[in-house]
């Protein structure tokens, strides 16, 4: 049925949809709105899940691995500082391999404080294994957290969905919501391999050697560094699993098939523009404008970043002649973090496309179409001029 | 590639004396006791026991005597801290391995 609603409540309804079991969080602008649904959901009976009110992002996180470790499907999500403050136990839920699934509606981080929208609170976060979904708009945010959750399960590996604060998570737009017996069949009951069993007591995650050893019974456990091994071969076979799923997905709801990336106009391209989030959807206004001035550009957008779909990526620009990064995260003091990766991807191929990085909208500077524009206009008028790296839109300094 | 197989790997093991290695290497202090202050040794009957309620390790037996199992002992103190009849003395660990050599 299509419903007209905010990013905040696509994302509770597909977590209700989804059956979680058990939900601690605590609120932060812009992601209130979602925890607020959700114990709406709790309260009135439409949910049959705990409810667990903390007193912070750390604590919960650290219900949300007790309660997957029980072997419940658990739920969070947070924003910004909140979740730099569950760094810590974001490490831990994907060294213990919990299915977890997080939203984080994307916002500026301070020092200096700021509420608005850019992507450096998951970028930050890249490094720390868990899986990373991005939402390009509303019917993006319901089904990518619905395929999450099967995901998550599947691979054992949590999983962040992250979509815009404010420009996503506060606006109002149509979707399609799915019926539950859809998503019921779609995403099975959650059945742990490893869980908190009275009958088969065990030892979680206590301290591992750095080699192997041998546990009580005699059989050889392995050390810290084949546990840690196994996890990034799993993220990497993770990006076959995920294939897989979207293509289930897109076999019941219609939607889907892009599971990596999302392509505008790319297919004659010389020029390709590329983004995480709503900017990738903004720029196709952008494109459309340069093409009738018969400029062959087009974007494409990353719906998931770790593990990186590198291959996929690969595929996508080779043979163009310029990419253009355009990022609202920046790893200080060198680049932007997807510059960075695409860099690396593109590496494996003969003709490497010249790659160009901008920085923009950082701590919510409004995103002007114009602005966009003239910067990809420059990249297309001189693609091989590559010497100011990372170029900045937007910037007003005063002389 | 298509896997079925996720998470072989983690960290779960059976629960168990030694599961956390030969911690009691670890060990500076060694717990002593002496039989002669001791309650249940002195009474002849199961009563007190506190060391082997607050030994943090569960190295400590219900026993007349007590017995401690020095292999997994970490020398904390703590039963020597709680026994109220004061018969648990904490002694470098040196010493008594030099002793015994």
């Amino acid at each position: 049925m299509h419903i007209i609603e905010s990013g905040n409540v696509a994302a509770a309804t597909g977590v209700k949809l989804s059956r979680a079991q058990v939900i601690a969080a605590y609120p932060i602008t812009p992601q209130t709105p979602l925890t607020e649904k959700l114990s709406e959901f709790v309260e009135s009976g439409q949910l049959e899940a705990q409810y667990i009110p903390v007193e912070s992002e750390h604590s919960a996180m650290a219900v949300c691995i007790a309660a997957s470790t029980a072997g419940t499907r658990a739920f969070t999500a947070t924003s910004a500082n909140g979740l730099l403050y569950m760094n810590e136990q974001l490490h831990w839920a994907v060294g213990a391999r919990l299915p977890i699934v997080m939203c984080v509606a994307n916002r500026g981080i301070g020092a200096p404080w700021t509420v608005w929208n850019d992507h450096q609170d998951s970028m930050a976060q890249r490094d720390v294994g868990w899986i990373q979904l991005y939402a390009n708009d509303h019917q993006q945010i319901i089904d990518t957290v619905i395929k999450a959750f099967r995901l998550a399960q599947t691979v054992s590996i949590p999983v962040m969905v992250c979509y815009d604060g404010y420009l996503l998570s506060h606006t109002y737009m149509p979707f399609d919501r799915p019926e539950q017996s859809e998503v019921d069949s779609f995403l099975p009951a959650f059945a742990p391999k490893h869980f908190l069993d009275p009958d088969n007591p065990g030892n979680f995650n206590t301290v591992t050697l750095p080699d192997v050893r041998p546990g009580v019974d005699g059989v050889l456990e392995p050390g810290y560094i084949e546990i840690r091994h196994n996890l990034h071969q799993d993220l990497r076979a993770a990006l076959t699993s995920y294939e897989e799923i979207d293509r289930d997905f897109e076999k019941q709801f219609g939607r889907g098939g892009t599971p990596f990336v999302e392509e505008y106009r790319c297919d004659d391209a010389r020029f390709v523009a590329v983004a995480i989030g709503s900017l990738s959807y903004q720029l196709r206004d952008v494109i459309d404008t340069m093409r009738e001035d018969g400029i062959a550009i087009g974007v494409m957008g990353v719906q998931m970043y770790r593990p990186f779909p590198d291959e996929a990526i690969a595929r996508a620009l080779a043979g163009k002649e310029c990419v253009v990064v355009l990022e609202k995260a920046l790893s200080y003091g060198n680049q932007g973090p997807l510059y960075g990766d695409i860099k690396s991807a593109l590496y494996r191929l003969e003709e490497r496309p010249v790659v160009h990085n901008y920085i923009l909208g950082l701590g919510g500077r409004e995103i002007k179409t114009q602005q966009l524009l003239e910067a990809l206009t420059e990249s297309c008028t001189k693609p091989q001029a590559i010497e100011d790296t990372p170029r900045w839109i937007g910037l007003k300094l005063q002389e | 590639m298509v896997k079925s197989n996720y998470c072989k790997m983690i960290s779960r093991s059976k629960p168990g004396p030694g599961d956390g290695g030969n911690t009691g290497s670890w060990r500076v202090m060694r717990p002593i006791i002496n039989l002669d202050k001791c309650i249940p040794v002195k009474t002849g009957k199961k009563a007190c026991f506190n060391c082997w309620l607050y030994c943090p390790d569960c190295v400590v037996t219900k026993t007349i005597p007590p017995t401690i199992d020095l292999s997994f002992c970490k020398g904390c103190g703590i039963c020597a801290e709680e026994c109220p009849a004061d018969a648990i003395e904490m002694v470098d660990e040196a010493s008594q391995t030099a002793k015994e050599k």
